[in-house]
C-alpha cells in the first residue's frame, strides 16, 4: 500500500495539483494572512519575554559554576518534554489559547538563549580580561564592557535558534487554540485537504527560512563589528557596495 | 499545585490501564528506535559523501540546513498527502527529521580532524578508504555519536506527533487527554516519554564520554 | 645508481606560482641529503614530489632508477618513511599501534610487527614495556617526534623523508634528538632526506646540503664545500657572518690534532691517570677525535688553557692547541 504510494508520489508535481495548490492560497489569502499574523503575534510575544529572561539567566549563572551546571541541565530537560504534553500541562493553570502557548514557548527557548549566553560570555579572550582588570575595570564593567560586546553575535545565535524552535512550537500550539498556521495544517489533516496542508506547511516554511536568514544577516553585522572574518552574506555585500 | 498534585493520579491512570500503557509505549518506541535506526544508517554515509565532493558538500548541507528549519510538524504533515496515515508513514516523517543531526555532526566530525594527522597517513601510503576508515571515522566518532544522541532525544519527542497521521505512540494519552480535559491522562502520556527521552540523553552521555576518554 | 635522482624537475602551481624551477641533483643511497633555504624556496616541495604527494609539472623524478610517475603511489609511500614537523600521529592509536601502522597495511603477521614495534621502540630509546600502550597525548613533544620517527622507520624503508621534524620542539630537546639522530644514522642503511630552514642543523645533520633560493637550487655540495666555497651572496648570507665558527663545527679534532710531544708530558700523565686538571681548578674534559673543533675550542677556553688531550678509549693519542686551531683557521680557504 505505502510502496504504491510511494513509487507515486511524484503525482503531486503534476501541473494539475500544483494548479490546485495556487488555487488553493489564491482563496484562502486572507484567512492564510490573518494566521501567519497571528503565528508572527504568538512567536514575538515569546521572544520578546523570553530573550531578556534568558540574557538575564545567562549573565547570572556566569558568576557560579555549579549553579550554571544546574541551570543549564534543566533547560536541557525542558526541551525532552515533548510540546504537545507541555501544553497540556499548562492548560489548568493558563486555560486554552494562546496563554499556555506562549508561556510554554518562553520555557522552551529558554535553552538556546540562556546557553549561548553563557557560553558567549564565559568563553571570552582571557588576555583582554586581564588587560581590563590591569586598566583598573571592576567586575561589572568587565562584564559589560568586554565580555558583552564580544558576545552578542553568539548570543543573537541562540536567539535565531530560538525563534526557529518557538515557530515549529507554535505551529503546534493550534491545536489547543493558539490560532496560527497550524490551524490549517491540522484543518487541513482532519479533512484530508492536500491542498490545505501543502499550501500551509510552504508557508511555514518559508516563514522560518525567513526568519532565519533575517536573524544570520543581524548575527552577521554583529560579527563584523566586533572584527570577525566572514564570509558575507548577500544582504550585507549589497549594503556595502551601496554605500561605498 | 493542580498538576503535581495530579500525579498520583496519573499513576494510578496508568496502573488501570497497563496493557493499553505497553501498546502505545511499544508503538512509541518502535517509531523511535527504527527511524532512529534508519537515520543513522542514511545520515552516516551520507555525511562522508559530502566531506568528498565539495559540491556535493555544498548541495547536501545547503539541503540540510533548510531541512532543519522546516518545523516538525510541517514535515509531519506533509506525509499524510504523500503516504498516507499510519506507522509507516509515521516512520518517514519520523526518519527524514532525524537525519539531519547526524549529517552535520558526520561532516563537522570528519572535517575537524586535523590536517597534519591526515597528511601523515597519506603520506605513509594509506589509500582514501583506509584514511577514512583507520584515522577520520575513528577520530569524528565522538562528535558523530553527539549527532545520534540529539536526533534520538528530539525524535522522542517528535514521535507524539506521529498521533495525528496515525502512527500510535504514547501521543495518543496526551491529545485525547487534552481533548477531554483529562490531566491524570495527560499526565500518563507525557512523563513516560520525557522520562524515556532523559534517560536515553543521560545514557549516550555516558557512551560519548567513554568515546572521548579513550585516547583523544 | 643513485638513490633518487631529479632531472630537470619544475613544480608550477595553479599554472602561476612556481614552487621550483629546473632542478636537479642525485642522492646516493645511504646519504643524508638536507634540503635547506628559507621559507618558500621550494624546498618542502622538492621533497614531496619523491613520495609523489606532489606531481612534477616537468621533468622527471627517479627513485631506484624507475621514474616515480611508473609506480604505483601507495606502494611508493609505504616503502619510504615520512615524518612531518606537526608529527600527525593517530591520538586513537596507542603508541605501538602508531608504530606498527605500515607493517600493518603491507600485511606483516602478527609476531613479526611485535618485534619490530619493539626493536623500533628500543632503538628511539622508549623503552617498550613503558611505552607501547600509552597514548600520544599523554607524551612529550620529543617523546612523540620519536614515535614519529620510529613509525617511519617500521617498516624498514630503503628512504626517509623528513620535514622540519625538530622544528617544533625547544632548542634543548632538538639538540638532544639530532644528537639522537646522527647516533640512530650510523646504525641504520636508510637514505635521507631532511628538510629545514636552519643552516646550523643542515651543516650537523647532512652528508650534503642542498640550498635553495626561491625555487631555484643554488648549491649542492658538502658541508665544508658550503663553507669554503659559498657559490654566491645568498649563499653567504644564508650561512650567515660567522662562517668561520660554523667551519670549526664540521672540522674534525682529528684534522688538527698534533702527537703529544714532551712539554705536554704532565697533561698526558694527568689524563692517564685519571685527574685531569685545568688551570683554574677546574675539570679538564678530553675531547675524541671524531668531535668537532668548535667543541675542542670551547672546552679549551672554559678551562683557560691553551691545550687539551684527544682520548680515543682509554688511551692519549695526541693533543689540540688552540695555536694549531688557529693556523688551521688562516690556512683553510677564504672567507
Amino acid at each position: 500500500m505505502t510502496v504504491s504510494r510511494l513509487v507515486s508520489f511524484g503525482h503531486l508535481a503534476h501541473p494539475l495539483f500544483v494548479g490546485s495548490f495556487l488555487q488553493f492560497a489564491v482563496d484562502n489569502a486572507g484567512a492564510l494572512a490573518h494566521l501567519l499574523v497571528q503565528h508572527i503575534v504568538i512567536v514575538t510575544q515569546a521572544i520578546v519575554l523570553a530573550v531578556p529572561i534568558g540574557v538575564l539567566l545567562g549573565v547570572a549563572i556566569t558568576f557560579e559554576d555549579r549553579i550554571a551546571t544546574v541551570v543549564l541541565w534543566l533547560a536541557g530537560i525542558m526541551m525532552t518534554i515533548p510540546s504537545i504534553a507541555l501544553f497540556g500541562l499548562l492548560i489548568p493553570y493558563f486555560g486554552i489559547g494562546k496563554p499556555p502557548v506562549v508561556v510554554a514557548l518562553i520555557l522552551y527557548s529558554q535553552l538556546p538563549v540562556v546557553r549561548n549566553t553563557y557560553i558567549g560570555l564565559t568563553q571570552v579572550d582571557e588576555a583582554a580580561i586581564s588587560a581590563g582588570r590591569g586598566i583598573g575595570m571592576t567586575r561589572l564593567q568587565r562584564l559589560w564592557r568586554i565580555r558583552v560586546p564580544k558576545a552578542l553575535p553568539v548570543i543573537m545565535a541562540g536567539v535565531r535558534n530560538a525563534v526557529i524552535v518557538l515557530i515549529g512550537i507554535a505551529a503546534i500550539g493550534a491545536f489547543i487554540g493558539a490560532g496560527g498556521l497550524g490551524d490549517f495544517i491540522f484543518d487541513g489533516i482532519t479533512d484530508a485537504n492536500t491542498a490545505m496542508i501543502v499550501v500551509t506547511t510552504v508557508v511555514l516554511s518559508v516563514l522560518a527560512l525567513a526568519f532565519d536568514y533575517v536573524f544570520a544577516v543581524i548575527e552577521q553585522v554583529l560579527r563584523l563589528h566586533n572584527g570577525e572574518d566572514v564570509d558575507l552574506l548577500f544582504p550585507i555585500r549589497v549594503a556595502r557596495s551601496v554605500n561605498s | 499545585m493542580g498538576v503535581i498534585g495530579q500525579l498520583p493520579q496519573a499513576w494510578a491512570y496508568l496502573l488501570q490501564h497497563q496493557g493499553r500503557f505497553l501498546t502505545l509505549l511499544t508503538q512509541h518506541l518502535q517509531l523511535v528506535i527504527v527511524s532512529e535506526f534508519l537515520a543513522i544508517l542514511v545520515a552516516v554515509p551520507l555525511g562522508i559523501v559530502a566531506t568528498r565532493r565539495p559540491r556535493g558538500r555544498a548541495v547536501i548541507l545547503g539541503l540540510g540546513n533548510v531541512a532543519q528549519t522546516i518545523p516538525t510538524l510541517a514535515i509531519i504533515a506533509l506525509v499524510f498527502p504523500l503516504l498516507g496515515l499510519g506507522f509507516l508513514p509515521s516512520l518517514v516523517g519520523l526518519f527524514v527529521y532525524a537525519i539531519l543531526p547526524i549529517l552535520t555532526n558526520t561532516v563537522t566530525g570528519i572535517e575537524d580532524v586535523d590536517d597534519s594527522t591526515i597528511e601523515a597517513a597519506r603520506g605513509m601510503g594509506m589509500t582514501e578508504t583506509e584514511v577514512l576508515r583507520r584515522i577520520q571515522l575513528p577520530l569524528s566518532l565522538p562528535v558523530i555519536f553527539a549527532g545520534i544522541r540529539t536526533s534520538a532525544v528530539v525524535n522522542v519527542g517528535t514521535a507524539y506527533l506521529a498521533f495525528f497521521i496515525g502512527g500510535g505512540g504514547l501521543g495518543l494519552w496526551v491529545i485525547s487527554g487534552i481533548n477531554l480535559y483529562n490531566m491524570p491522562q495527560v499526565l500518563a502520556g507525557a512523563i513516560p516519554g520525557a522520562l524515556l527521552a532523559i534517560s536515553m540523553d543521560t545514557g549516550f552521555a555516558l557512551i560519548e564520554r567513554r568515546l572521548s576518554g579513550e585516547g583523544v | 645508481m643513485s638513490m633518487i635522482e631529479f632531472d630537470n624537475v619544475t613544480k608550477i602551481y595553479d599554472e602561476r606560482t612556481v614552487a621550483i624551477e629546473d632542478v636537479s641533483f642525485e642522492v646516493e643511497a645511504g646519504t643524508t641529503t638536507v634540503l635547506v633555504g628559507p621559507s618558500g624556496c621550494g624546498k618542502t616541495t622538492t621533497m614531496t614530489l619523491v613520495n609523489r604527494l606532489e606531481e612534477p609539472t616537468e621533468g622527471t623524478v627517479y627513485f631506484e632508477g624507475t621514474d616515480v610517475q611508473a609506480l604505483d603511489p601507495i606502494e611508493l609511500r609505504r616503502n619510504i618513511g615520512y615524518v612531518i614537523q606537526e608529527i600527525g600521529l593517530f591520538d586513537h592509536m596507542t603508541v605501538g599501534e602508531n608504530v606498527a601502522t605500515v607493517p600493518d597495511l603491507k600485511g606483516w603477521d602478527a609476531d613479526r610487527i611485535d618485534d619490530r614495534v619493539d626493536e623500533l621502540l628500543e632503538l628511539m630509546d622508549l623503552p617498550p614495556a613503558a611505552y607501547r600502550d600509552q597514548y600520544p597525548p599523554s607524551l612529550s613533544g620529543g617523546q612523540r617526534q620519536r614515535v614519529g620517527v620510529a613509525r617511519a622507520l617500521a617498516a624498514d624503508p630503503d628512504v626517509l623523508l623528513m620535514d622540519e621534524p625538530f622544528g617544533a620542539l625547544d632548542p634543548i630537546t632538538r639538540e638532544n634528538l639530532q644528537d639522537e639522530f646522527l647516533d640512530i644514522q650510523s646504525q641504520i642503511n636508510t637514505t635521507i632526506l631532511f628538510v629545514t630552514h636552519s643552516i646550523e642543523e643542515a651543516l650537523k645533520m647532512g652528508d650534503k646540503i642542498a640550498i635553495f633560493d626561491v625555487g631555484e637550487l643554488v648549491q649542492y655540495d658538502t658541508p665544508r664545500n658550503v663553507l669554503e666555497n659559498p657559490k654566491s651572496g645568498f649563499v653567504k648570507d644564508f650561512i650567515g657572518a660567522d662562517r668561520t665558527l660554523k667551519k670549526l663545527q664540521v672540522t674534525m679534532v682529528d684534522d688538527v690534532m698534533e702527537p703529544a710531544g714532551p712539554e705536554r708530558r704532565g697533561l698526558v700523565d694527568s689524563v692517564e691517570a685519571g685527574q685531569p686538571a685545568a688551570a683554574d681548578g677546574g675539570d679538564l674534559v678530553p675531547v675524541s677525535p671524531t668531535d668537532s673543533v668548535q667543541v675542542a675550542l670551547s672546552r679549551i677556553i672554559q678551562a683557560q688553557t691553551d691545550a687539551i688531550p684527544v682520548v680515543d678509549g682509554d688511551d692519549v693519542v695526541g693533543v689540540v692547541t688552540e695555536s694549531a686551531i688557529r693556523d688551521h683557521r688562516a690556512h683553510g680557504a677564504g672567507d
